[in-house]
């Protein structure tokens, strides 16, 4: 998901580098003032995991295998703010020493993997933790959405700046970033799971049940709102802004990309049933297909987490 | 082994280039790849200019050439991989060729710098340039114990394949989850230790 340079205009990398700045200022100013010095070099260390961890091969199908992304391990190990600098670290390491991701698209990518996963994961991780309740399944079962809701924000917002830069039509780059990172966030989910399950195994104290996971501070839910809110401008305002010369019409007959795209690729969501729908509202559509790619993943984070959280399962490996 | 070489990136060498000051070198990449994303979609003879004027930067460092190509092709897949999606709009194709120009030749700067420059010497230009301390801090450490982690947990899953004999998918999934979270409890032990010496050296946030 890394972009690399050439691919975005100045409009969306300059925005986006602005984002990104205030994101990582806002954890910058958190961590200096709220993090026990102690921890400090933690985060560092976690960085240099978080890139040992994302070389670790997750064998997927006939020769193809898959890695972790790790934002939402870095959120569930080190709190946002923590994870935010952490992430950061890792793409400018990746972008400064192997030319992975781009040096313009920087601000970009800080945004999507570094800024809006981290918080999207933390948002659910606590969300989905008070109402699971303080066992370890409750813990593991928010760690999976988590890890999922964020692989998809970070898709989305990737496929925005994509759009917006006129890349691709937003509709294509939506079904296409959209329904790959349904699967993807899967797999992201069900690694960061494995991992949390066994972190919590051996070192409880190093997780925070997700129940008790402290309910943010007024200005950490500053940033999270703030990015909350750009991920959704962008994702609404990309396609407009994108066709603007066009005029709306053309919205509309992008949407019906959207729709060919999303229904070429029918092993995704095998049983569509919101295919009627795409004709009657595209919109609506895309949402009916987020809403059923969420629950699937819901249904396995919870499948998952009652397997690892079973007694006498894991423990019998050790 | 290829993934030493891809670890690695820096080339020793004493070629005129290598001497520059690293925050010179680090002001030209960039200005060059803004150039680059700035330039005209269709601006062919600029790219071949920039394409022809890196080759001469490349033939001047004397770096491994091969080591160099194969870096830019490990990467080139990146690239396709978003340039494609021009591809399904109508017309899309020479805003296909033109974006992975672009970013062959970003790339191509890129991978000269850090074959001319050491990391650290480019973590010093970040402190000049007042990057956040914390930031730079965070870099530094990570960059430091990146090899002893990477070394450690390849020990361990050596010596995790060497006790068991399961193989196939979940298995392996399971495996290599263990190793990772094992991998960040011996983690947070050793980022204690490097605290206390940190300390010990006079470190304050």
């Amino acid at each position: 998901m890394h972009v690399p340079d050439g691919f975005l205009d100045a409009r969306t990398l300059i925005s986006a580098a602005g984002l990104a700045a205030v994101g990582l200022g806002l954890a910058l100013r958190e961590v200096r003032r709220h993090l026990p010095a102690r921890r400090v070099p933690l985060i560092g260390l976690a960085a240099a995991f978080i890139f040992a961890a994302q070389m670790l091969n997750f064998p997927v199908a006939a020769g193809t295998s898959g890695h972790l992304i790790g934002a939402a391990l870095a959120s569930v190990l080190l709190g946002p703010a923590a994870a935010i600098v952490a992430m950061t670290a890792v793409l400018l390491l990746q972008a400064l020493m192997f030319a992975d991701g781009g040096i313009t698209a920087l601000g970009a990518n800080v945004l999507n993997l570094a800024v809006i996963a981290p918080l999207v994961a933390y948002a659910v991780y606590s969300a989905v933790g008070r109402l699971a309740g303080e066992s370890l399944q409750g813990t593991l079962l928010a760690t999976g959405f988590a890890a999922w809701c964020s692989t998809m924000a970070a898709a989305l917002a990737c496929a925005a700046q994509l759009a917006a830069s006129g890349v691709v039509a937003w509709g294509t780059v939506l079904a296409a970033m959209g329904g790959v990172h349904m699967v993807i966030g899967l797999g992201e989910a069900v690694i960061t799971m494995l991992i949390v399950a066994v972190v919590a195994r051996a070192r409880p104290e190093l997780i925070a049940p997700a129940a008790t996971a402290a309910a943010p501070p007024r200005h950490r839910a500053a940033v999270a709102y703030g990015a909350m809110l750009s991920i959704g401008l962008m994702i609404l305002l990309a396609p407009f802004a994108s066709s603007l010369p066009d005029g709306l019409e053309h919205v509309a007959e992008r949407f019906g990309f959207a729709e060919s795209a999303i229904a070429a690729q029918p092993a995704l969501l095998p049983d569509y049933t919101v295919v009627p729908l795409a004709e009657a509202s595209p919109w609506l559509a895309t949402v009916a297909a987020g809403a059923i790619g969420a629950l699937v993943a819901f249904a396995v984070a919870w499948f998952v987490a009652r397997a690892l959280a079973a007694p006498g399962r894991t423990t019998a490996r050790h | 082994m290829l993934r030493d070489r891809v670890l690695s990136p820096y080339q020793h060498g004493s070629s005129a280039i290598h001497r520059l000051p690293a925050g010179a070198k680090l002001a030209a990449a960039v200005a060059c790849i803004l150039l680059i994303v700035l330039l005209p979609r269709a601006a062919w003879g600029a790219y071949a200019a920039i394409g022809a004027s890196l080759v001469v930067v490349a033939l001047v460092t004397r770096a491994d050439l091969y080591q160099l190509l194969v870096r830019l092709l490990l990467l080139e897949p990146f690239v396709l991989g978003i340039a494609l999606l021009a591809l399904l709009r109508p017309g899309g194709v020479p805003l296909f060729l033109s974006m992975l120009t672009k970013s062959t030749l970003c790339l191509a700067c890129m991978i000269l710098l850090t074959a001319t420059t050491r990391f650290s010497d480019l973590l010093a230009v970040l402190w000049r340039i007042r990057v956040p301390s914390l930031l730079v801090t965070t870099l530094a450490l990570m960059h430091r114990y990146l090899f002893v982690l990477l070394e450690e947990m390849e020990r361990m899953q050596r010596a995790r394949r060497s006790r068991t004999f399961v193989a196939g998918r979940s298995s392996s999934w399971r495996n290599s989850a263990q190793v990772a979270g094992q991998l960040f409890v011996r983690t947070s032990e050793r980022a204690e230790r490097v605290y206390l010496a940190m300390c010990a050296r006079g470190w304050k946030v």
